[in-house]
């Protein structure tokens, strides 16, 4: 510690996914002194992932598509608690955002007219809701994270980027105003640990999917943004919204991409109904995401689930034939034979509802500036820190995301923060100063594994923890079960903080690493656990039996999680977009 | 329970690498290499391997299973066995070893960086996407979707003698990505970079990088094409 080395920069992004590297290359192109932190090789990072494509009103399916039709989606999609000076800012800036990737080179697929192909998928309308299904989603294939992270590598490769690749972020440093002065991350390849000091620490660390014990997520994706944030005092908003894909493959977890229902595929019950007809008689399979999700579960929970158990539904493609499935599916036509065993050429997938994306995190202004609540409640920028992507909650996704907007998120507003941190270098933010003894307090965890002698074992924990999770905090949410979810926490708390380092080597140890992930993921659990029993009422992914509806009076709000207290707290959502007239809340059908 | 040998070395521990034994209750399923190792290491925390996405698209866990390149996460078992004896985990070959099945991948990211691995149009930009016929996206396939896993690289004997000189099946397979892009501008620069004895002509047509590829992918094929084009410039 006392010798640990510092590296001085003007920006720290501390992610290396679609968020970041965009913030990355705006900043790299601008020549300031920027460092990129990721705790994987950045094509490694978890946008890879991502299928169906990016949602954006770049009017090629539809010469007339408008971005306020996108926005109107967008608001409804996310049960009226998305910020819409937010929403706006993204929907309108999104072409441009979009044509940018284009011309970096981005892979889209292409239409006969040779512009970006766009496909179908859930939530999208036009006209306001009164003119059908829109195809809004710009697509590469159904690999288009794939496509769009590469493509961000790439450019950054051109701009000399400075990489820290696997380098793994463990602590915020702050000072004693509060502000942020860094962060201290480890090497994974020596062990050595290192003071990354900025004007500007940008958390682009995705989401964190992990707390559940099946989701689509990657394994790396343990919501070490949120858990550093936590834990140096700072809130995190919204954070029990949690969307549970309709779609993912039973048993393994791994997604197969909405735009399967885009391109006409549905889903069926054991007796080969189409029973979404019956939930949704206008949008069908393709409404609200949680919408879905929840039909899925009650046909499942009424009897009419497939296979012996009776614990999933199939999402049925056969019908589009081998040259569709084969030219715009071809990676989940792959994931269906690998995971499933099933050839979606000739059979149904069997699909569960499964834990998929974090629509809550570190509140943020449209500039990325990260954003906590002064003693009179009012906003207060949080000095020096800065969030993008899953990891952030600006909010554009309220109480639940739409399929593709979540790429248009991390572009839009990784680009966003990238300009507004160039113009505030330029027009000189000081760097603030830690001391001795606040570099101390970062380092208290690594020092504590460091030294320990016994305790329990990482693996146990975290799986305790993600069961707890997915027993307590699923799609469907009870008043006491939650309850019992939030005591199982505060005991696994105890435990956690009591875990074994066996390994204590330098190189490449692992065993250290998900130590001090585990820490992360029981923050964003026992968050999530404290706002979800603390909203009473049920909104978009948040849904309970025992406050079944919309309570528009009380909870038209964000919430906000404060680590200090361990109270939740409400936050105003925004309703006063600049061009447009608000979107008033309505009742949300499809 | 399945018998699992792995290689292990820990340069902050071990002079010699060396494999060691694993027994592993499988409960009867065929699971995936990546499963077997996790249940590896929850019996002993100290194996290191990098894996992220856990469904074959970030590239991560390229390892040499019984003696074949694959990703870890893809490969099932039984697959790797057939059936039968025991599953057998390497580190890639000729990368040198971080620790256990972690390998140092400057080499192989170098040879990726050499190739100008960005599109690059110096025609004015559009207020739009640039368009692209698609016959011509069509081209792109087979090409853009690689991982860099280094599976291909890391099996090819022409990389393993020349890792500094010869650019390797993933370098050239995105080499030739950016070639067959009509939107790119710098084809004619890209040849020629090539264009010396190494570069690209050390390859010798062994085709191991194209039996490997657990995304499909053929590198040779794509190397065939540049030396074409380079043949074609130069008369
Ligand atoms: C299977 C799947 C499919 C999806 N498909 C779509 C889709 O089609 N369209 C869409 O819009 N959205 C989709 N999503 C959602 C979307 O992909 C993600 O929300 C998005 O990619 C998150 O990007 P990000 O840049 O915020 O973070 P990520 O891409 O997750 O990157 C996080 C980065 O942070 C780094 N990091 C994290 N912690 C640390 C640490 N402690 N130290 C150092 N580095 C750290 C990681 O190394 C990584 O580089 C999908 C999600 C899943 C799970
Ligand atoms: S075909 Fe060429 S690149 Fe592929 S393994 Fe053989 S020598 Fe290497
Ligand atoms: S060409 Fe195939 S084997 Fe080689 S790096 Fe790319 S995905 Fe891996
Ligand atoms: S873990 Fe991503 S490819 Fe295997």
């Amino acid at each position: 510690m006392a010798n640990m080395r510092t590296l001085t920069f003007d920006a720290v992004i501390v992610g290396g996914g679609g968020a970041g590297m965009r913030a990355a290359l705006q900043l790299a192109q601008s020549g300031q002194n920027t460092a990129l932190i990721s705790k994987v090789f950045p094509t490694r990072s978890h946008t890879v992932s991502a299928q169906g494509g990016i949602t954006c009103a770049i009017a090629s399916a539809d010469p007339n598509d408008d971005w306020r039709w996108h926005m109107y989606d967008t608001v409804k999609g996310s049960d009226y608690i998305g910020d819409q000076d937010a929403i706006e800012y993204m929907c309108s800036v999104g072409p441009q955002a979009v044509f940018e990737l284009e011309h970096m080179g981005l892979p889209f697929s292409r239409t006969e007219a040779g512009r970006i192909y766009q496909r179908p998928f859930g939530g999208q309308s036009k006209n306001f809701g009164e003119g059908g299904q829109a195809a809004r989603t710009c697509a590469a294939a159904d690999r288009t994270g794939h496509a769009l992270l590469h493509t961000l590598y790439q450019q950054n490769v051109r701009c000399n980027t400075n990489f820290y690749n696997e380098w793994y972020a463990v602590d915020l440093v702050t000072n004693q105003d509060n502000a942020v002065t860094g962060v201290i991350a480890i090497s994974m390849e020596t062990g050595e640990s290192v003071y990354f000091k900025a004007k500007a620490t940008v958390f682009a660390t995705g989401g964190s999917g992990r707390i559940y014990a099946s989701t689509t997520n990657a394994l790396i994706n343990t919501g070490d943004g949120v858990g550093m944030a936590l834990r140096a005092g700072f809130p995190v908003q919204d954070i029990e919204m949690w969307q549970f894909h309709p779609t993912g493959i039973a048993g393994a977890g791994v997604l197969v991409t909405e735009g399967c229902r885009g391109e006409g595929g549905y889903l069926v019950n054991k007796d080969g109904e189409r029973f979404m007809e019956r939930y949704a008689p206008n949008a069908k399979d393709l409404a609200g995401r949680d919408v879905v999700a929840r039909s899925m579960m009650q046909e499942i929970l009424d009897g009419r689930g497939c296979g012996p158990e009776g614990d999933h539904v199939f999402l049925k493609l056969d019908h589009l034939g081998e040259e569709v499935l084969h030219k715009r599916l071809p990676g989940i036509c792959e994931l269906a034979i690998t995971f499933a065993g099933t050839d979606p050429v000739k059979e149904p997938i069997p699909v569960v509802p499964t834990c998929h994306y974090m629509m809550g995190g570190i509140p943020t202004n449209v500039h990325g500036q990260a954003l906590t609540q002064g003693a009179d409640g009012n906003d207060k920028v949080i000095d020096g820190l800065y969030a993008v992507g899953e990891v952030a909650c600006v909010s554009v996704h309220g109480a639940n995301r739409l399929g593709g907007n979540s790429l248009l998120d991390l572009v839009v507003f990784g680009r966003a923060a990238g300009l507004f941190i160039e113009q505030a270098l330029k027009e000189g933010i000081e760097q603030r100063e830690s001391s001795e003894s606040d570099l101390e307090r970062s380092y208290n965890r690594l020092n504590r594994l460091e030294n320990s002698k016994d305790g329990e074992d990482v693996s146990k924990l975290r799986k305790a923890l993600q069961t707890s999770m997915q027993n307590n905090f699923g799609v469907f949410r009870k008043g006491d079960l939650m309850q019992a979810g939030v005591k199982e926490l505060e005991e696994l708390r105890q435990r956690i903080a009591n875990t074994h380092l066996e390994d204590k080597s330098a190189a490449f140890n692992t065993a250290r690493i998900e130590a001090l992930e585990l820490d992360n993921l029981l923050e964003v659990a026992e968050a999530t656990a404290i706002a979800a029993e603390g909203r009473q009422e049920s909104r978009g992914a948040h849904s309970r039996y025992d406050f079944p509806d919309r309570d528009d009076e009380n909870w038209l709000a964000h919430s906000i999680y404060d680590p200090t207290t361990k109270k939740l707290g409400k936050r105003q959502v925004n309703f006063s977009p600049k061009q447009v007239d608000t979107f008033q809340p309505k009742v949300r059908t499809y | 329970m399945l018998q699992v040998s792995i290689y292990r070395y820990n340069p902050d521990t071990d002079t010699e690498p060396y494999m060691k034994e694993y027994q592993i209750d499988t409960g009867g399923k065929d699971l995936m290499v990546l499963d077997v190792l996790s249940l590896a290491k929850e019996q002993d925390s100290t194996i290191a391997y990098r894996r992220s996405c856990r469904e074959g698209v970030c590239g991560s866990d390229g390892m040499n299973i019984n003696g074949k390149n694959g990703l870890a996460c893809i490969t099932p078992v039984s697959e790797a066995t057939g059936g039968k004896g025991k599953l057998v985990l390497r580190p890639l070959p000729g990368l040198p070893v971080v620790r256990d099945l972690v390998v140092d991948m400057t080499m192989f990211y170098n040879q990726y960086e050499k190739i100008k691995p960005y599109l690059v149009n110096n025609t004015p930009v559009p207020p739009i996407e640039r368009l692209q016929d698609p016959e011509d996206r069509d081209k792109l396939d087979g090409l853009y979707e690689c991982i860099l896993c280094a599976c291909c690289s890391s099996s090819c004997p022409s990389f393993w003698w020349n890792p500094e000189k010869f650019i390797g099946p993933a370098g050239l397979l995105q080499a030739y990505r950016f070639i067959a892009d009509t939107r790119d501008t710098m084809t004619e620069q890209r040849l020629s970079d090539l264009d010396d004895p190494f570069s690209l002509f050390r390859c010798r047509g062994i085709m191991n990088c194209v039996n490997v590829c657990p995304k499909g992918l053929n590198p040779t094929k794509a190397i065939g094409h540049i030396r074409n084009q380079l043949l074609q410039q130069g008369t």
